[in-house]
């Protein structure tokens, strides 16, 4: 069983939701990145989102736009964010990571040798988000060959005629954005979610993780129970945003400000 | 699927929206049920005569279509004296889309898009914008049938492009300096489709090239194709034939593709897109993406694309806001690798320099644009037969550059 399985697996036995935490690898360098991936499980992290910097990142809000531009300022690359994965994966064999980027730096790399190596690395599951299933000839192939998941986003706007369609290529676990827009700039309406997941739920048995415009203990808390798991992302980043010298470096309480939000998030999910 | 069919450079795209391996639809979720929605209305516009009517009167009694054919005699003339030999020398036609209603071919494809919005039950309309005449148009478009207008602008082009900016608030239109990356095209269209992920009820985005996913870059070219039919049928009355060689500025490539579209199954039509060379295509500062760059893909489409090792996109530089695209339109990439279309590329002092020329020989100010296309015109003509005939896209006049060529020229205003 991959690791992704694994852990919902794990967490369904337990009762809860899981925490799905997302930052940007490199932001701000790459000794403060790893020393934050290091210590998410331990803060209570259930899976690990890295986010691959790019230039054009079209489907984020201002705060992960600007992690971006902080991580490729510290040298940031598709080869340096597996390098980061391969170094986490040293004292950790069970928390599953998840790579979310767009497509640019991935055809840069080579399709076939970035999934050989993202596997290699330590990688359990993509997100593409400019590879929608009506390219997924582009990826899927070689995703799977070398056992990663595809996780695929289903969006407010996916109809029911669309999401059998969307969930046939996803594996893993489904990745329901919850508001039409980008990330970080609104919030659901709890009732919207009470409708949309049942919706998703008639429709695929994997777990599903709630995202974009996820950003209170509360809100982590309600998600993870309504849906099987909570992403919170631009939340995190902005707090590691604040915590930044103002030539955007890192201080010596940046990795602590980062987990010690990620152990509130993980103590309101875990209780719920 | 995806290998062009023998006999035809006109078939494309397939039903994935791909010339080749280039265009398709590389959108995020949320985006791709309305990049549908277009698609299935913009199919269901082009099979109601209504629709095509109504937008052919705007391009008759609103644009002022069909725009002239040109013949250039003063500047042939000073081209045949450039002339190695007496024999050589080629008639440089003029296609004068400039005379349009706000200054460039932009409107045409603004008005089918517009009309398309309606017809989808939009209200409100955004476009991305670099020079500032795509906006120009679609403020234009939207004043005419009182739809609210926001235009996404990289700050570099608000800075630089001052009275276009002022035309377009005068036209009722909201324009939104973009600070993100570089601050010019590239980052407006990446803001653009974001505000559009997240006001999908009610808004249309409509874009101004060939580019973006699938169905844009055949939306805009058939809009933009009336540039090459028309011309067709002008030069078959001028000449009574088909001209031997077609010129167009390339930035995202939507002039030129309006002008190449229909000759593309005519063999003995010659055709070259000129690039921005900026400040030469061996520095780091060009926009020459089909010359220099990589297939990649970005705002939606696999397409050449300058970039670094790692797909990182780069910034690229012309002294024509509206060539600073680091991108071009797939179908141009497709008819790169199939070699039907010729690339160059003029730097800005070559672009300068035919602004100037054409001003002082033809009484016409051109935009920095098509003075890049003039500027291999320019290099080209004298080395051709006096009896051979080339065709240039005059896409835009040169009043939002006098500025900018100001400066360079070193010349207070």
């Amino acid at each position: 069983m991959s690791r992704i399985a694994s852990k919902f697996a794990a967490l369904k036995a337990a009762g809860r939701g899981a925490l799905v935490t997302y930052l940007q690898g490199y932001d701000p360098d790459g000794a403060t990145s790893l020393a934050i991936l290091r210590g998410l499980p331990g803060a209570g992290a259930d899976l690990i989102e890295v986010g691959v910097p790019f230039t054009d990142p079209m489907a984020d809000g201002p705060s992960i736009q600007r992690a971006a531009q902080r991580a490729l300022k510290a040298g940031a690359s598709l080869p340096g964010v597996l390098a980061l994965v391969r170094d986490f994966r040293r004292d950790d064999d069970t928390t599953p990571i998840i790579l979310m980027g767009y497509y640019n730096p991935i055809l840069a790399f080579g399709v076939d040798s970035f999934c050989t190596e993202a596997a290699a690395s330590g990688v359990d599951g993509l997100i593409v988000v400019d590879v929608p299933p009506e390219e997924a000839d582009e990826i899927e192939p070689q995703a799977k060959a070398a056992g990663l998941d595809l996780i695929r986003l289903v969006a407010p706007t996916t109809d029911d005629e669309r999401l059998p369609r969307v969930l046939a290529a996803t594996s893993g676990f489904v990745y329901y954005v919850s508001i039409t827009g980008i990330t970080g700039t609104r919030s659901a309406s709890a009732a919207s979610l009470e409708a949309a997941i049942p919706r998703i739920r008639q429709h695929t048995g994997l777990p599903i993780a709630i995202g974009f415009g996820i950003r209170t203990p509360m809100q982590a808390a309600e998600a993870a129970k309504l849906a099987d798991g909570a992403v919170v992302g631009t939340a995190l980043v902005d707090t590691l945003a604040a915590s930044l010298n103002e030539d955007g470096t890192a201080r010596s309480e940046t990795v602590r400000l980062v987990l010690d939000q990620v152990r509130a998030l993980a103590e309101a999910v875990h209780a719920g | 699927m995806n290998k062009p069919l023998p006999n035809s450079f006109r078939q494309g795209p397939d039903s994935r929206g791909r010339f080749g391996q280039f265009g398709g639809r590389f959108v995020a979720e949320t985006l791709m049920p309305l990049i549908l929605e277009v698609e299935q209305a913009y199919d269901s516009a082009k099979a109601d005569p209504a629709f095509d009517a109504e937008w052919r009167r705007l391009l008759k009694d609103y644009v002022g279509r069909p725009s002239p054919l040109w013949y250039a005699g003063r500047l042939t003339e000073h081209l045949r004296a450039e002339a190695k030999d007496p024999n050589l020398g080629a008639k440089v036609y003029f296609k004068r889309d400039e005379l349009n209603h706000t200054g460039a071919h932009k409107i045409n494809a603004v008005l089918g898009q517009i009309l398309l919005a309606r017809r989808m039950g939009k209200t409100r309309i955004i476009a991305e914008t670099g020079a500032g005449q795509h906006g120009v148009a679609t403020a234009t478009a939207c004043a005419l049938f009182n739809l609210p207008c926001t235009v996404f602008m990289g700050a570099t082009d608000v800075e630089r492009q001052q009275p276009n900016v002022f035309r377009m608030k005068l036209l009722g239109a909201e324009v939104i300096p973009v600070t993100s990356g570089a601050a010019t095209l590239k980052d407006a269209m990446n803001e653009a489709l974001r505000y559009w992920v997240a006001n999908i009820e009610d808004t249309y985005y409509c874009i101004g090239t060939v580019a973006g996913p699938h169905p844009y870059p055949v939306m805009v070219r058939d809009f933009q194709s009336v540039i090459g039919e028309e011309a067709r049928v002008q030069m078959q009355e001028a000449e009574g034939r088909l001209p031997d060689a077609l010129v167009a500025a390339i930035g995202g490539g939507s002039n030129a593709m309006g002008l190449f579209y229909p000759f593309l199954d005519d063999p003995s039509v010659a055709m070259y897109g000129v690039e921005a060379a900026g400040h030469g295509v061996d520095t780091e500062q060009h926009a020459a993406s089909l010359t220099k760059g990589r297939p990649g893909v970005l705002h939606g489409n696999r397409t050449y694309l300058l970039q670094d090792g790692d797909g990182q996109i780069t910034e690229a530089h012309s002294i024509s806001a509206g060539l600073d695209y680091p991108g071009v339109g797939p179908e141009h990439s497709w008819l790169h690798e199939l070699g039907r279309v010729q690339y160059v590329h003029a730097t800005d002092d070559d672009a300068l320099a035919a602004f100037q020329l054409c001003s002082k020989l033809e009484g016409i100010i051109p935009a920095l644009e098509p003075a890049h296309a003039l500027a291999h015109v320019i290099r080209q003509a004298p080395t051709l037969p006096r009896d051979s005939i080339i065709l240039m896209n005059l896409c835009g006049r040169g009043d939002k550059d006098i500025f900018t060529v100001a400066r360079h020229l070193g010349v207070e205003m």
